[in-house]
This record gives structure tokens, sequence and C-alpha cells, in this order.
């Protein structure tokens, strides 16, 4: 560690004012503070006393993460190792090539292997999306002159989990460009934004290119199309599809995550674990998932009572809805930035039942979405302001009212 | 008959925005949108002229206007007078935006201020004259014109109020200098219709 700290100091001059590297600043900061804490004291009053900053925050979010990354790799491999059980071959690509290069063989028992078959489609993913989305954060920062930022860390953690496993590269490089320069950058940088960037990116990907991003094909990385017993759709898209399609599907599987879709969003479980390390530290708001979790179970029991006779998605329980889909990483990891949700605590309770409340019409109403997370949590993103402003005006009224009594 | 109206309602101020998913009514949805109360007097303004001129209009398109719709006349039967729709139209919502022009500089001389050019120019407001064209193409009866009337113009108060809290929470935001002003708002106005496509694709 001293070694790496010498080298650092060495390093500083030709950054500092007048070195020669002085315009990469920025970037020497960044990995700096991202290998130590941070030694600047300030020299007059405001002093942060707090080794909580937001570089540390930010690196909560992504240890919280770990469970999800895990099982998405796993996921992944065993989805396609089910396909290939049931007759399927892999797809062409080079993941089959290296994968058969190392002498592994893809069977659903084998853990082993199917994580490292995850892995080969997982970590490329990541790779290009903190290459692209880094690229676009340093040329920023270096410009505009601010510090790189953590916050991109965790936006680049988060969007490959919530792509399919077969998305072409280049589609994610550039899904996450358009998320961190419309989605913060255009608005100075991190905190100074209205919209969560990772879902910025996703939503545009969504609509650009609907074909690697929705439909039945993405989801397992398999060659599975004519293998009986295998549409590769997610249950949300068979249930919406048929009524009775979740009474064959174990909600265990659901819940655990054994299930086909975007890489990391399947474990409803792995989630949960994040939440709990986000609550203990304070730095998720469990006031907004609980208000998730409150918007959803009202809406749901609500639809459950009216009922239909065309759309099945209307008798879905509340315990098959936060299940499916990306119901729990949304509302673990995406409601709850702090960013972009509500600011006042009331508020959260507020924009949290919206999203809540909004995923399960969305999922049930619109025929063209099977799955709502990202649109409601992108919907509520807009309306969070709003909220903010509504309660902060009725704490002032109050006020007001209690000092003229 | 109510669950229908439901619909058209919520098909009105969610599925076919008027600022989010037509982008009708532009220069006064940016314009106006710097603050959350002017900008939620605009909206009011907007629901009021929409839900009175829509209905307004029907009549008027119905018993004058349609081919052969003066029938009830002895001797005018098979008269054409569409000709003149867009005429009549923004007639009676010139003079609607007249009135509530009156009523807001005498009961509220603070709105109409900070208003200013604009509520006058609820006139040319391209979302009103659309709300009436839309009506008027889809055959509505009277009620229906009421109810998509007032949702329209609820969904366009809807968006200029968020438009207007996030340029509030925006202005401590460290926008690029080029951007400030008008071009972050066209960028935040097309994030937000990106949440609005949420709705899209909703059959009612």
């Amino acid at each position: 560690m001293r070694a790496l700290r010498n080298a650092f100091d060495r390093l500083a001059p030709l950054f500092e004012e007048g070195g020669r590297l002085e315009k990469l600043h920025p970037l020497y900061e960044g990995i700096d503070s991202f290998a130590f804490k941070v030694g600047d004291v300030t020299r007059s009053a405001s002093h942060v006393r707090d080794g909580l900053d937001l570089k540390r925050m930010m690196m909560v979010v992504v240890v919280a993460l770990v469970p999800c990354v895990l099982m998405a790799m796993y996921n992944t491999g065993y989805q396609a190792a089910l396909a290939v059980a049931a007759g399927a071959d892999l797809l062409p690509t080079w993941h089959a090539t290296v994968f058969r290069w190392l002498g592994l063989t893809l069977e659903p028992a084998s853990w082993f292997a199917c994580s490292v078959f995850g892995a080969l489609h997982y970590v490329p993913v990541l790779v290009v999306v903190f290459a692209a989305g880094g690229t676009v954060e340093v040329v920023f920062s270096v410009l505009r002159k601010h510090e790189i930022n953590e916050g991109f860390l965790v936006t680049g953690m988060l969007l490959p989990l919530t792509l399919p496993p077969t998305i072409p590269l280049w589609q994610a490089a550039i899904g996450t460009m358009f998320g961190v320069l419309f989605g913060k950058e255009v608005f100075g940088g991190t905190g100074m934004n209205f919209l969560n960037p990772a879902l910025v990116g996703r939503a545009f990907l969504f609509f650009a290119y609907p074909a690697q991003l929705s439909g039945t094909a993405p989801w397992i990385a398999a060659d599975f199309v004519g293998v009986d017993g295998f549409t590769g759709a997610t249950l949300l898209a068979q249930a919406a599809a048929e009524s009775g399609a979740l009474a064959g599907a174990s909600w265990s599987d659901a819940f655990l995550g054994f299930v086909p879709g975007s890489m990391g969003e399947t474990s409803t479980l792995a989630c949960l674990l994040g939440a709990v390390l986000l609550i203990l530290t304070r730095v998720g708001s469990w006031r907004t998932m609980l208000g998730v979790a409150l918007g959803t179970l009202a809406v749901s029991l609500l639809l459950n009572q009216a009922g239909s006779d065309t759309n099945p998605m209307f008798a879905v329980p509340f315990h098959w809805h936060v299940a499916l889909g990306g119901w729990a990483f949304g509302a673990v990891f995406m409601a709850t930035d702090p960013v972009s949700s509500a600011f006042t605590d009331r508020g959260k309770w507020f924009y949290g039942f919206g999203i809540g409340a909004l995923v399960v019409l969305i999922r049930v109403v619109n025929p063209a979405y099977p799955e709502g997370m990202m649109l409601a949590i992108l919907f509520m993103n807009m309306f969070a302001p709003l909220i903010d402003y509504v309660v902060i005006r009725a704490n002032v009224q109050r006020r007001l009212a209690r000092d003229a009594a | 008959m109510l669950e229908h109206y439901l619909s058209l309602a919520t098909k009105a101020i969610f599925v076919e925005n008027m600022a989010l998913a037509f982008f009708l009514g532009m220069c006064s949805f940016l314009a106006i949108s710097r603050k959350v109360e002017t900008a939620f007097g605009m909206g009011l303004a907007v629901v009021f002229v929409l839900a009175v001129t829509c209905p307004l209009n029907q009549y008027l398109n119905d018993h004058f206007l349609e081919p052969d719709a003066l029938a009830w006349l002895p001797g005018a039967e098979g008269v054409d007078l569409s000709f003149l729709t867009f005429l009549v139209f923004i007639g009676t919502i010139a003079a609607t935006v007249q009135i509530v022009e009156m009523v807001i500089d005498r009961f509220s001389p603070g709105l109409y201020g900070s208003l200013g050019v604009f509520l006058p120019l609820i006139a040319v407001n391209c979302s009103i004259l659309g709300g009436s064209l839309f009506m008027a193409q889809r055959d509505y009866t009277l009620g229906e014109a009421t109810v998509f009337g007032a949702g329209s113009g609820a969904g366009f108060a809807l968006a200029i109020v968020a438009l207007a809290a996030i340029r509030e929470r925006l202005r401590y935001s460290n926008v690029p200098a080029p951007l400030r002003g008008l071009g972050i708002t066209f960028i935040v106005v097309g994030l937000m219709s990106l949440g609005f496509m949420s709705f899209s694709g909703i059959q009612l």
C-alpha cells in the first residue's frame, strides 16, 4: 500500500496546477481517491467530519450489488444449460468457442460451469459499459473541470444487470453513452440530474432496439428455437399471454431467480440481501422501498378484486408481482437513487407508492410492455421534484398556521 | 357510461398527453414553466379554455358546420359549411380566452402579470385548437367533448407543472453554458416524454 501511495504522491505534481498533465487532473484525482481515503483538509469553516462522503456511499451500493452480480453470472449460465440439456445448441458466438476451449461442458448441475459461462456473457458487457460510460465521464470532467465521481461506478454496475445476456456489445456501449450524457452530464454531473442515468440508458435501448431488449429471443443465451418446452419468454410475458401460466410455474424459482430475464434482475432474494445492507448503512431509503411495496400491494389487490375476463394479468397476485421481472431490482437499487428520487422523507412515501402502483398498472393494463418497472421509475423520477415542492409547501403552510396561532 | 368517460379522460390525460405525446402547445409549455406557481396558473387557464371551447365547438360543428348539419333549417339541406371550420373554431377560442383574460386580470393581477403575453397567446396555442380538431375528427358527442377537453387540459397542466418543478430543481445544476435556458429545457422535455412512453400502446 505504501508503495502505491508513494507512486501517487510522486505523480501528483504532474497533475497539479502548472504541471504538464494539468488537464487530466480529474482522472488522477478520481483514481487516487478511489484507492485512498481523501486526505484533503478544509482550510476554513464548514469542516466535513464524516468519512462517509459520496464516494464511500457509492461503494456501499456496489458492495450491495455483489449478490445480484454473482446470481447474474450463475443464472445466465444455468438458463443456457437448461436449454442445452433439453436439446438446444449454444449460439454460434465467441462465447461458446471460448467456453469449449476452456474444456468445460455446460450442465445445469455444475454451478462452476454455469458461472463461467455466465461470466463470459456478463463480464464483457460490464467492461464495455465502463469503458464507454467512463470515456464520456472523463471527457466531461476534463473539459468542465469537475471531479470524476463514483456515481458513474454505480451507473456502470447497474446498467449491465438490467440488460439481457445476449445484448450486442455495441448496443450496450451506445445505451451507456446516451444515459451518461443525456441522463447526467448535460445537467452538470452527479447530483444535478433528475432522472436515473442507468434507466435513461436502458429506456433508450429499449425503444431504439426492441428486438434485442424485448420479446422472446434475448433472455436465454442458447439457440433454443424449435426445442420443446422452450418459448424463451419471461414469466411476465407468459402470464400476460395466457391465464394459468403462473400456476404451472414455481414461485420459489422466480423468487430465487432461476428464471429467464435480464441478467441481474431475476433474483428477488439477491436484491433483498442488497436491500438489507443498503438499509442498515442508511444509504438506501427504506421509506422508498416500503412505499413501492405498499403501492404494489394496494393496486394489485384492487385489480384482483376488479377482475377481467379477457386480461389474465388482472388476476396476478401481489406475491407474484414482487417476484417477477425487475420489481425487486428496481425497488431496491433504482428507485432509491438519492439524486433522482424525492428528497423529503414524506415525499419518499408518495414517490415510492407511485412507483409501486404504476408498475402494476403498466404490467396489467398496457399490452405493449409486459414489464413496467423501468418506465414506472422513470415516470416517478419526473414527478419527484413536484412531490417535493408540494411537501415543502405543505410544511411551510403548517408552520405558518402554527406560528400564527 | 361513466366507465366510458373515465377511460376517455385517462386517455386524454396520460396516453395522448397534449404536451408530451403530441408535443402541441410547446411555446407556452417551454416559456411559462420557470416557476411552479405560474405554471399552475397557466395549466388552470388551459384546462378552463379547453373544457369550454371543446364542447362549444362540438355544438357549432354538429349543428352548423358539418356537411348536411343545417338540415334542421328549412331549405338548407345539403349545405356544407365545413370550409369555415378553422375560422369558427379559432373565433370561439379567441372569445373564450378574452373572457379568461378579463377574469384573471380582475381576480388575480399577480398571475396576470406573470403570465404576460402568453395569456392572450393561449388563443393561438396549438394544443387548444388541436383539442377542437381532434374532437371534430373523432366525432365526439357533446359529453365526450367536454370530458376530452377537460382531460386534455388536465394532461397539459400536469405536464407543465411537473416541468416547472424539474426546472426549479435544475436551477442548482451546472448546465454547460451553451445549453442553459431553452436548450436544457428541450432536453428535459424529451426525457419527460420518454417517461410518458409508459402509457403508449394502452388501448382503452
